[in-house]
C-alpha cells in the first residue's frame, strides 16, 4: 500500500463507516461494532503512515477529481504536526467509541444512529484538517467539521440545546467566513499561492501593516482556537452528550483550531519571519490574558462540564501562546501540548460523563464524597488533573516545560510568569473537586454511603482508565514526541 | 442542414408550441408537449454553447436579411451561457410542474398555463439570443406579459394583486428600455447591437446618447429588481404557483442582469463617459445596500417563500456588485453567480413546492418538524441554503470566492467585509428554517409523507448541480471567465 493510498483511506474509512452505520441503524449492536471497527481500522491505517513521516517524508496526494479553482488544487499532504494530530484523534476515537456505548445506552439517549453517523463524519473532517496540503483544503474541512458537529451539539433537541447550537454555529461560522476566509483570500491575492511551505509564503511580499492585518484575520478567524473574546462557543457546546464534549470539544474540534494556528504560523507566516516582525507579541498577550481569565472563570463554575470547558479555553491558549512566541521551542511546545492536553482533558470529560451516568449529578457541589462510591473514576480524574496542571510524572509537565523554556528563550519573562500562575490556578480549580470527592463525607440521607461502590458501566470505566494511564505513559514517551516534532522545523532532516 | 438554423430554432420551437398547447386543450397532453419542447430547447442550447466555445461567435441572419439591415441573432459565449441556464431551468421545472400544477391550478386552466409557460420561455430565450436592440424589447414584453399571467394563476387571491403590481412596474421598466433604444436609433440610425457598438463611439458625447444610457440603465435595473426598484419581486414570487416561482426566480431576473451586461459592456463602448460613474458611483453602493438590506429583511420574514424572494434581491446585489468592479474577476463573479444562483435558488423554490404540496403552506410555523416528515426535501433545502451562505463545496462558495477576490483586487476592502458579513445574515435566515424544521416536534397527528419522486428528482437535480458545481468548476467558472474576458476586451481591448 503506497502512502497515497493510506492518506486517501484515512478520509475514506470514516466516511464509509458513516454510511455503514446509517445502514445498520436498526441493529444497535452491529452499529456500534461498525463504529469500533472503523475507528480501529482508521487508527491502524494512520499508524502505518507514521514510520514514513518520522523518516522525514511528506507524502502528497492531489485530489484532481475535485477542482474548485483552477490555480488552487485540493491536496493532502502529511507533515509531522498533522501526523501527530491524526494519531491522537483517531486513537482516542477508539476509546471514545467504547465510552459512547456505555454513556449513550446508560442514559438511554435518543437518535443514537444519527449520533454515531455524525461522529464518523466529524472524524473524517478531522482527518482532512490534519492532512490538508494547503489553506483552501484546510478551510473546507474546517467548515465541514463545524457543520458535522452541529447535530451533535443540538443532539438533545431541547431549548437549551438549540440555544447552545446557535452560539456554537454562529461564532464558529461567522469567524471562519467573516475573518478566516478573508484572510485566506488576501493571502492568495498577495502571495499567489496557498500552499504550506516551510518558512512561510509571505516573507518579502507584504508590508508589515498587511502582515499584521493578516495575523489578526487568522488568529480571530480560527474561532476553534477559542481565543478570548471568541471563546463563548466552547462552553455553549457543553450541552452536547459527554462523549461529544470529550472527543470533539476537548480533542478533535478545538485541537483542529490550535492545530490550524500552528500550521499557519509555521507554513504561512513562517516562524522566523514572524519573529523578525515582532507582530505576534500582541497575540501572545491576548493568549496570555485568555489563559488567566479563563482559569479564573473556571473557578467560578459549579457545573463540572462548564468548569472543564473554561479550563480547555485556557489550555488552548497555551498552544496559541507557543505559536506566537515565534520560536522553535515555542512551536514544539505548542505541538506537544496538543497531544498532552488531549489525553488529559478527555480523561476528565470521561469522568464527568461517568459520574452523570452513575448518579445523574452535574454540579460539583453535589459531588461531595463521591470518591467513596466511584473510586476508580475519581482516581482517574485525579491523574488527569495532575497532567493538566503539569506535574511530573505526567505528560502535561513536558509541554509546559518546553513552553516556559520557549518563553524564557525569547526573553518574555512576563509570559513565563503567566504560565506559572496558570499552573497554580489549575490546581485551584481542579484539586478541590478531587479533595471534595475523597476527603469530605457524603451528605446525610444521600444514600451514597450506604450503597458502597457503584461505578458507571464498564464501557465507561475502562476507557477512562486507559486514558488516565495514557497521561502517565506520555511522560515517559515525551522525548519521542519531541523528536518527531523537531522534524517540523528542520524539514527533510 | 438543421444545425445552421439552431439559433432560430432555439426561439421558434417554443414559440410555435405555445399556441399548439392551447389547441390541444387536454392538460396531460399539453404538459407532455411543453416538456418535449423544453428538453429540445435544452439540447439546442447545449449544442450552441459547444459550437460557440469551439468556433467563436455565431451570427444568424433572420430571413436571409444581412445584418445590420435585418434582424440578427448573435450567439457568443455570454449569451450561450445564459441560454443554457434558462433552458436547463425550464427543462427541470416542467417535470416538476405536473404534480404541482395539478394541485395548485384548476384543471381547466392547465393548457393556458403551459402555453404561457412556453411563451415565457420563448421570451427569455429570445431576449438572450437576439442581436437586435428592438427585437430584445419585443421578446422582453413577450416574457413579461406571459409571466404576469403565470403569476396571477397563483391560488392565493393576493396573486392577482402581485401580478398587477408587477404588470405596472414591469411595463414602466420595459418602456424605459424602449425609450432608451429609440434614442439610440435616433442618434445612430441602427438597431443592431454590434453596429451600435461600432457607431456609438462617434456620438458618445451627444446628450441623446447619454440620456438613452440613463433610460436603459433604469429600465434594466427595474426588470432585474435591483434595490430600490425591487418592490414588485417579493409579492410576485411569494404568491405565484410554486413551479412558476422556481422558474422565474432562476431565470427572469438573470435575463435582466444579462440585458444590463449586454448594454454596458457590448453596446456602449468601454470608455463611455457615464459608465464608470454609473457602475462605481451608483450601482456599486446600491448593490451593497441591496445585499445588506434585503438579507436583513429576509431574516424577519415569516413566510419562507417571501424570505427566499428577499434573499433573491440580495443575491442580485451580488451579481451587480461583481459587474461594478469592472475587472475580469469581478465580471466573472457576476456571470458565475447568475448560473450558481439559478441552481441553488431554483432548487430551493422547488423544495418549497414539495412542501406546499404536502403541507399546503410555507409559513414558518407550519414547518415544525418537517425535517423528519420530509427528510429528502428538507435536506435539499438545507444544501441550497448552504449555497446561499457560501459554505465550501457548494456553488455559492465559488461565487463568493471570486466576488471577494474581485473586491480585494480592486482594494474595496470594506465591500469585501460587507459581503462576508452578508453571509452571516444569510446564515441567520437559513438557520431559522433549519431550527424549526429539525429541532421542533411536528404537530400532533402529522403524517410523515415525502413528496412524490416526480417532484423530488427535479429538486435534487438542481441541488445536486449546486453541489457539483461547488466541486468541479471548470465548466461554470471557465465559461464565465471566457465571457468576462470577451466582454471586457470588446470594449476597445483594454481593461482597467
Amino acid at each position: 500500500m503506497t502512502a497515497e493510498t493510506k492518506i486517501i483511506l484515512s478520509l475514506l474509512l470514516p466516511s464509509l463507516g458513516a454510511l455503514l452505520i446509517s445502514l445498520c441503524g436498526r441493529r444497535p449492536n452491529l452499529r456500534e461494532t461498525v463504529t469500533i471497527i472503523t475507528a480501529a481500522l482508521l487508527f491502524g491505517n494512520v499508524l502505518l503512515l507514521l514510520p514514513e513521516v518520522a523518516n522525514g517524508a511528506r507524502p502528497v496526494v492531489n485530489l484532481s477529481l475535485v477542482q474548485i479553482f483552477p490555480d488552487v488544487p485540493i491536496k493532502l499532504e502529511v507533515e509531522p504536526l498533522g501526523m501527530m494530530f491524526a494519531v491522537i484523534a483517531s486513537g482516542l476515537w477508539i476509546v471514545n467509541s467504547l465510552y459512547s456505548i456505555g454513556y449513550m445506552r446508560g442514559n438511554q439517549e435518543q437518535n443514537q444512529t444519527r449520533f454515531y453517523v455524525c461522529f464518523a463524519i466529524a472524524l473524517a473532517s478531522t482527518m482532512g484538517v490534519a492532512f490538508a496540503g494547503n489553506m483552501l483544503t484546510l478551510f473546507i474541512f474546517y467548515e465541514a467539521l463545524t457543520l458535522s458537529t452541529y447535530p451533535l451539539v443540538t443532539h438533545k433537541g431541547t431549548e437549551d440545546a438549540k440555544a447552545g447550537g446557535r452560539v456554537y454555529l454562529g461564532i464558529l461560522l461567522s469567524t471562519s467566513i467573516g475573518l478566516l476566509l478573508l484572510g485566506v483570500l488576501a493571502t492568495w491575492n498577495i502571495a499567489g499561492t496557498l500552499d504550506f511551505v516551510p518558512g512561510g509564503i509571505l516573507e518579502g511580499k507584504a508590508s508589515e501593516a498587511v502582515v499584521g492585518l493578516l495575523l489578526f484575520l487568522y488568529m480571530f478567524g480560527i474561532g476553534k482556537a477559542a481565543l478570548m473574546p471568541i471563546h463563548r462557543w466552547l462552553p455553549s457546546a457543553m450541552v452536547a452528550p459527554t462523549p461529544v464534549s470529550a472527543l470533539l470539544h476537548a480533542v478533535a474540534v478545538v485541537k483542529a483550531g490550535v492545530f490550524t494556528v500552528l500550521k499557519v504560523t509555521v507554513y504561512i507566516f513562517g516562524v522566523d519571519f514572524l519573529g523578525q516582525t515582532g507582530l505576534s507579541d500582541w497575540v501572545a498577550y491576548i493568549a496570555a490574558a485568555t489563559i488567566l481569565l479563563a482559569s479564573l472563570v473556571a473557578m467560578t463554575k459549579d457545573n463540572l462540564k462548564a468548569r472543564l470547558a473554561y479550563s480547555t479555553v485556557s489550555q488552548l491558549s497555551y498552544v496559541v501562546l507557543g505559536a506566537m512566541l515565534a520560536s522553535t521551542l515555542g512551536v514544539i511546545g505548542g505541538g506537544m501540548h496538543i497531544a498532552m492536553h488531549a489525553v488529559g482533558k478527555i480523561t476528565l470529560f470521561f469522568c464527568a460523563g461517568a459520574i452523570y451516568v452513575a448518579t445523574h449529578k452535574t454540579e460539583i457541589s453535589e459531588m461531595t464524597g463521591i470518591g467513596r462510591s466511584m473510586p476508580i473514576t475519581m482516581f482517574a480524574f485525579f491523574l488527569g488533573s495532575l497532567s493538566i496542571i503539569g506535574l511530573p510524572p505526567f505528560g502535561g509537565s513536558w509541554s509546559k516545560w518546553y513552553l516556559a523554556l520557549g518563553a524564557a528563550e525569547t526573553g518574555q519573562i512576563l509570559l513565563v510568569a503567566v504560565l506559572m500562575i496558570s499552573s497554580l490556578l489549575n490546581v485551584a480549580y481542579l484539586m478541590p473537586i478531587v479533595a471534595r470527592a475523597f476527603f469530605l463525607p457524603p451528605p446525610e440521607g444521600d444514600g451514597t454511603a450506604a450503597v458502597g461502590i457503584r461505578e458507571a458501566p464498564m464501557f465507561c470505566v475502562v476507557p477512562l482508565s486507559i486514558t488516565a494511564l495514557g497521561c502517565l505513559a506520555l511522560f515517559f514517551y515525551a522525548d519521542a514526541v519531541y523528536d518527531f516534532l523537531t522534524l517540523l522545523v528542520t524539514p527533510q532532516g | 442542414m438543421i444545425s445552421a438554423h439552431l439559433p432560430a430554432l432555439q426561439v421558434v420551437v417554443p414559440l410555435i408550441a405555445a399556441p399548439l398547447c392551447v389547441i390541444l386543450r387536454r392538460g396531460t397532453w399539453t404538459w407532455a408537449l411543453a416538456l418535449l419542447v423544453s428538453w429540445a430547447s435544452l439540447a439546442i442550447s447545449v449544442v450552441l454553447l459547444g459550437q460557440v466555445l469551439d468556433d467563436g461567435p455565431l451570427s444568424y441572419a433572420f430571413g436571409g436579411w444581412e445584418p445590420p439591415w435585418g434582424i440578427e441573432y448573435r450567439v457568443d459565449v455570454l449569451n450561450a451561457y445564459v441560454l443554457l441556464i434558462v433552458s436547463v431551468v425550464g427543462a427541470v421545472v416542467l417535470p416538476f410542474a405536473r404534480r404541482s400544477v395539478l394541485e395548485e391550478i384548476p384543471e381547466s386552466q392547465h393548457s393556458l398555463f403551459y402555453a404561457s409557460f412556453l411563451l415565457c420561455l420563448t421570451g427569455l430565450l429570445g431576449v438572450t439570443i437576439t442581436g437586435d436592440a428592438f427585437n430584445l424589447f419585443v421578446f422582453l414584453e413577450i416574457s413579461s406579459l406571459s409571466s404576469y399571467v403565470l403569476i396571477s394563476l397563483g391560488r392565493d387571491r393576493r396573486a392577482l394583486h402581485a401580478a398587477f403590481q408587477y404588470l405596472i412596474l414591469g411595463t414602466i421598466g420595459a418602456t424605459f428600455i424602449v425609450i432608451g433604444i429609440g434614442m439610440l436609433y435616433m442618434a445612430t440610425g441602427t438597431l443592431n447591437m454590434a453596429d451600435l457598438a461600432a457607431r456609438l463611439p462617434f456620438v458618445d458625447e451627444s446628450r441623446t446618447v447619454l440620456v438613452s444610457f440613463a433610460f436603459i440603465t433604469v429600465g434594466a435595473t427595474l426588470k432585474l429588481a435591483l434595490f430600490p426598484l425591487h418592490f414588485w419581486l417579493p409579492n410576485a414570487y411569494a404568491y405565484a404557483p410554486s413551479a412558476v416561482t422556481a422558474f422565474l426566480a432562476a431565470t427572469a431576473t438573470k435575463v435582466g442582469v444579462y440585458i444590463l451586461l449586454r448594454f454596458f459592456f457590448t453596446v456602449y463602448s468601454f470608455d463611455f463617459p457615464l459608465k464608470a460613474i454609473t457602475l462605481q458611483g451608483m450601482l456599486m453602493p446600491l448593490s451593497v445596500i441591496a445585499v445588506l438590506v434585503a438579507s436583513t429583511v429576509a431574516i424577519f420574514e415569516r413566510n419562507v417563500k417571501r424570505m427566499l424572494a428577499y434573499s433573491s434581491v440580495a443575491q442580485i446585489g451580488y451579481m451587480i456588485l461583481g459587474l461594478s468592479f469592472m475587472s475580469v474577476t469581478g465580471v466573472t463573479a457576476g456571470i458565475l453567480h447568475i448560473f450558481n444562483h439559478a441552481l441553488m435558488k431554483g432548487g430551493m423554490f422547488l423544495a418549497l413546492g414539495c412542501i406546499v404540496l404536502r403541507l399546503g403552506s410555507v409559513e414558518l410555523d407550519q414547518l415544525r418538524g418537517v425535517g423528519r416528515r420530509m427528510p429528502l426535501t428538507m435536506f435539499a433545502f438545507v444544501l441550497g441554503g448552504f449555497g446561499l451562505i457560501g459554505i465550501p463545496l457548494t456553488s455559492g462558495f465559488v461565487s463568493k470566492w471570486y466576488l471577494i477576490l474581485g473586491a480585494v483586487e480592486g482594494d474595496h476592502w470594506l465591500i469585501a467585509v460587507a459581503m462576508l458579513f452578508s453571509s452571516l445574515l444569510a446564515l441567520i435566515y437559513v438557520w431559522r428554517v433549519v431550527e424549526v424544521a429539525y429541532l421542533q416536534a411536528p404537530p400532533e397527528g402529522a403524517k410523515a409523507e415525502e413528496a412524490p419522486l416526480s417532484m423530488l428528482i427535479p429538486t435534487w437535480v438542481l441541488i445536486g448541480a449546486n453541489v457539483y458545481f461547488g466541486i468541479e468548476t471548470s465548466l461554470s467558472v471557465g465559461v464565465a471567465q471566457t465571457a468576462a474576458e470577451l466582454l471586457l476586451d470588446v470594449g476597445l481591448g483594454t481593461s482597467p
